[in-house]
Order: C-alpha cells, then structure tokens, then sequence
C-alpha cells in the first residue's frame, strides 16, 4: 500500500480550502429564508494520490455533504476545491464533464443508487457511451472486464437490480464508479448497510482495486471497524468541523481530541471478556446544525468541558497529528 | 420448531428444527446474516406472522403455558405485559398519528388497570427512567419530532412499562450512531439489574453480543449452526460459518493491514435450500459427505452444541 503523509512534497490529487455548504430553511408563504443548516462550515483539507482519507463522525455532522460536495453534488456556499491544481468549484456541468470522469461516487444504498428499470448491462455500459471511452463495438467486452474485476459472473449482465442481494448491488456500484478509469472515489458509507461477512467482502474488493487500478478513496463511515480497517488517514468530524485528522495508527493509538476517543470507544468489541470495562459515554445527542453552540462546538457533552471551551472556538493546529481543542488529551 | 410461510410456489420453511430455553434473568444473543430467520424466531414467540405464515411443527411454552395453542384472545393479554418487543426502526414501529403519551398510557391502562392520573404519573415514571429529561413535554409530542435516540428510548420505556419477563429486542441498535447506541445498551443492561427479565436479543453485530449475552445461538439458513456460552463461542468457535463470522469483523488487531476474511457467496434463499448441510457451498471444510447428508446438532461438551459433520 502507498503510504501517503500530509507532506510538502507531494501535491495534493483534491484540494478543499474553507469549504462551506449550507442549506437555506425557508418559511411561509414567501418561502423567506429564515436561517441556515450549516452541514459544512470553513473546511480545509487535502487528499494525496494513493491514500484513502477516511471521515467518521455521527449522522448529521456533514461527512456525506463533504464527499457530495466534491462531486459537486451539492454546490457550495463559499470555499474552493481543486482537482490536479484546477478549482472546479464554479465550473458549469458542460466544464465538469471531463472532471466527472476521474471523480466518482459508491453510494450507502444499494437498493436506491441503481435505476430499477435498467439492466446491469445498460447501468455499467451507459458512462462508457456518454464519454466516448470505448469505440462502439468494444463496449460490450468493457462491460465483461468490469463484471470479471469485480467479482460478478458475466451473464448477469442481462438482469434486473431487484434480482441481487445487497451485497452484489454494491459490486455493480463499484464497477460503474470504476468504469471510466476514475482517479479518485468517494465511497459514502459502502458497506453500512451490508452483513459483516459481505462487508469483508467488498472491503477486500475496494483494497484490491486500489492497488490494481491506484484508486485515491475519500472512505466515509460512521462506524470505527472499516474506516480502521481501509483507511492511511483518518479525519473526525463533529457539527460540521474537522476536530481531528492523523495518520491511521496515530489517531487510533493516541486520540488527542476527547470526541474522537469517546466515538472509539463507543463501539463495543467483539471479546466478552471486555464487557465490564467501565466506558465513557456521552450523554444526549448531536446539537442541531443550524444552531451550533458557541465556542467549541462540542463543549455541551464533553466531559472534560472548561470556562474557556464554551467562548472561544479552537482552531485546527498541529503538522502531522491536527486537532481543534483548548485542552487535547495526552 | 418450524415455521413455514404460503407462497406461490407452496409453502417455503423459513425456520426449522429450532429448540432452545431461555431462563428467566438471562440474556441470549441470537446472531446470523439477514435471511437466517433470527426475527422469524422471534415473531413465532409472539405468534406475530400474519395470514401466510404458521408454526408447522413443535411447540413454544412460556411460563407454563403453550404459546402455540394459546387463544388469539389470551395471546393478547400476554403480548405487551408479559412478553415485549422492540423493533429495529423505532421511526416505523410508534404510531406517527397518536402522540407518545398516547400510546405510551395505551399499554399502561390496557395491561396495568391504573386509572387515567395514575397511568400518566407512571408513564411520567418509565420515560424518566430511561432517560428523557423533559418527560411532561414528550408525553405531548408526535413520534416525528424525536430523534431516533430518543424514539427508541420511548420504544424501550413502552417494551418495559408493564414489567415484562421477556424481553425480544430485535436489532434494538441498528438503526444509531455509535454513541447513541453506546447510551441504550447501557441503558438495558441497567433496566436488566433492576427487573431481571429475560432478554432475548437479536443482531448480526458481534461486537454486541459480546457485551450483552450470557448465552449465544448462531443462525444460518434458518436453523441453529451453533449454541453455546458467550465466553467458549469468542473463543473456540467450533462451526466453520461462526469462525468465518467472527473473522469477517474489520479493525480487529488481527487483520488491521491483512485481507479480511469475508465468506464467499451469500446466504442461500429459502425457495432452494441447499441438499446436506446448508452451509457447504460456502464452507472451506466442504467435504463428500457434507454435500448429501445433513449434520445434526451434537452436544460436544456441556453448554456447547454445533451442527456441523467436522465434529
């Protein structure tokens, strides 16, 4: 695997400065725009080809907006993204049609990312034809390497979605994202829906084909196990904002933020003999992102909360290992 | 047991030869894929299967009492107070028409016999008890408006407001962060102490079990693969597909940076059950005999029985 770290050397395959995303919450008769959802506020981030970045955090704290957003999904509020060194924020969809074909997307839902109507021939040949990848007469054999990389037999290719299990509705995403020969894949939470043993299953796929095909993944998962799993880096997200973002071992090993420790700790391990180990749970839920809290946005369930947290927002510091805390742990 | 469901085609079994017993104060997770029949086994308990389905053979006792020839009428009076359930969705499984306090003061009044005032103070009493803090204002308040968090809370404070023996949680968990999901286990295992009732619980996470159960059933296929205490099942289990299970699960030390183990195919549909075991088209211990003749489930030492000809 390539070991990418945040470096001066190497250039960056995306880059975010500040990005912003907000939804307008409108009401009454004229629709007035009475506030704003702020799912993404002032992000900056950079991913290095050949790495997988994994984002967790809970529902709700703008991950999937992030990776919606660099597909450009979503538009935008404010802030920059650059592919190769090339800001595609303002393109228009004519502009990004040559950007879609190295920027792809696997969505959570197996079961509503693939038109119901089409077979899986029409799903995964459709890219090849639009941007004329193929000549004509070779789409149909493009059609069998895809199904060959990712592990499907080639009849299936006349089937209807309906006609898989959920498992194999995710390998038919995988190989439309992987079509067009992207760079870089935002995979939004792939296997949260899957069984375990069908997780290890495309996990072991998606690795694969990173190395076959040297595949940049942004990983984005609320659960701890995959993103520990598959990604180099690690970053964590809480009501919008980056709290904490570090090489994989590093953010595992010694957590600096006291949210990124407590979410590590959430979930329980599959070893009985742990089971009594007294844990730090947080209490109550996510505060609502229209309204963030003053401050440090998670000083409302910290348990290590301090006068200055709740007036004062910490900014994101550090080189390798980068935190947004007054007090970081260790 | 076996449960069968009217098809089409004729009858499909969704659950077969299932027997086990769960003593009262005791925790067993049942665990399996999606399509083992982990939730048909617990929908037979509460003779929850509609029209089509039926149990086709054996027979559920309760307490003394025989569930499977027990009246729809009597059944009634015991589902709610003496056996309760939560579901995996609390968004579809409350009333999105009545408000919390509503069906919250149904179950109480129905099973408790507590006037209009006493069922309110007591219902008042159960939503504190598990952890809502503005209870007087949520009794008021439509299911939409709660988190999920919070909407599985009131499921649980509904499930044990009338004290039930038995509790079937049914992926009580699935559907939550991380954190959140941390809070209501705890939560359960708090309410356990206090009414030790039994819980029966559901779920395809391990990490889960581990926590909770004293006692493990793995499903594969519709039938018990595998039963034993929750200590001997993490650390010797004996079934092929209960080894693969537990070495599919990610960010475990062992496979950090390895390939993850993950069983070939997938669970096999009911309509075509596989000849012999069930699990030999996708087990690497596969052999002549495990293609024709089905394994029974042997006891290979006290608590600890599998199903699987290896043994």
């Amino acid at each position: 695997m390539i070991e990418a770290k945040e470096s001066p050397s190497q250039t960056p395959l995306i880059q975010i400065e500040g990005l912003k995303t907000y939804y307008p919450i409108k009401k009454g008769i004229f629709s007035r725009t009475v506030g704003h959802v702020k799912a993404v506020d002032d992000i900056s981030l950079n991913i290095y080809e050949g790495e997988t970045l994994g984002l967790i955090g809970e529902s709700g704290c703008g991950k999937s907006t992030i990776g919606r957003s660099i597909v450009r999904l979503e538009n935008p509020s404010n802030g920059k993204i650059f592919f190769q060194n090339e800001d595609i924020t303002q393109y228009s969809n004519q502009q990004l049609k040559p950007i879609r074909k190295n920027i792809q997307i696997i969505f959570q839902d197996p079961y509503s990312s693939l038109n119901p109507r089409k077979k899986i021939n029409d799903i995964l040949s459709e890219p090849l034809i639009v941007h004329k990848l193929v000549k004509p007469h070779e789409v149909q054999q493009n059609v069998d390497q895809l199904l060959d990389a990712v592990g499907l037999p080639r009849s299936y290719k006349n089937r209807y979605p309906h006609e898989f299990s959920g498992g194999q509705r995710q390998r038919i995403g995988i190989a439309r994202a992987i079509s067009l020969k992207p760079k870089f894949i935002v995979c939004d939470e792939p296997v949260s829906a899957l069984d375990v043993s069908i997780q290890a299953q495309i996990l072991n796929l998606l690795k694969d084909l990173q190395q076959e095909l040297n595949l940049t993944y942004l990983f984005i998962a609320h659960g701890v196990g995959a993103v520990k799993y598959i990604s180099t880096r690690v970053a964590v997200m809480y009501l919008g904002k980056i709290v904490e973002l570090a090489d994989k071992a590093d953010l595992f090993n010694h957590p600096k933020h006291p949210y990124t420790q407590i979410l590590l700790n959430s979930s329980p391990l599959p070893d009985p003999k742990l089971r009594n180990k007294e844990r730090l749970i947080i209490q109550g839920e996510v505060p609502s992102s229209a309204n963030p809290p003053m401050g440090c946005r998670f000083h409302t369930r910290c348990p290590y909360v301090q006068d200055k947290c709740k007036n004062e927002e910490p900014l994101l510091t550090g080189f390798l290992h980068t935190v947004a805390c007054h007090y970081p742990l260790g | 047991m076996q449960t069968v469901f009217r098809a089409d085609q004729g009858d499909v079994t969704a659950v077969d030869e299932v027997s086990f017993q769960i003593k009262l104060g005791e925790t067993i997770g049942i665990v399996g894929e999606s399509g083992c029949g982990k939730s048909v086994t617990s929908l037979s308990i509460m003779r929850l299967l509609g029209k089509e389905g039926r149990i086709q053979q054996g027979e559920i006792w309760f307490n003394g009492a025989n569930l499977t020839e027990l009246s729809e009428a009597d059944l009634r009076k015991l589902r709610g107070k003496e056996i309760a359930m939560i579901f995996q969705e609390p968004m579809t499984s409350l009333n999105p028409v009545f408000t919390i306090g509503n069906q919250l003061i149904e179950t109480i009044r129905l099973h408790m016999k507590l006037n209009r005032k006493e069922s309110k103070a007591y219902a008042i009493q159960m939503l504190t008890k598990v952890g809502i803090s503005r209870p007087e204002a949520i009794l008021k308040e439509y299911p939409h408006t709660l988190s999920g968090g919070m909407r599985q809370r009131v499921m649980i404070a509904i499930a044990l407001a009338c004290k039930p023996k038995l509790l079937i949680a049914d992926e009580p968990t699935t559907a939550l962060d991380v954190t959140v999901q941390a809070q209501i286990l705890r939560l359960m295992k708090q309410l356990r102490e206090e009414s030790g009732a039994a819980i029966m619980l559901i779920t395809h996470d391990l990490g889960i079990v581990a926590e909770m159960a004293d006692k493990v059933i793995v499903m594969y296929a519709g039938q018990i693969v595998e039963e034993a205490d929750v200590f001997s099942i993490f650390e010797k289990p004996l079934h092929p597909y209960t080894q693969g299970l537990l070495q599919s699960i990610p960010g475990t030390e062992n496979n950090d940076n390895n390939r993850l183990f993950g069983i070939p195919g997938s669970v096999p549909s009911i309509q075509r059950m596989p000849q012999g075991c069930r699990f030999h088209s996708r087990c690497e211990y596969a052999t002549e005999k495990c293609i024709h003749e089905q394994p029974t489930l042997k006891t290979i030492k006290p608590n600890h029985q599998v199903k699987c000809w290896l043994y």
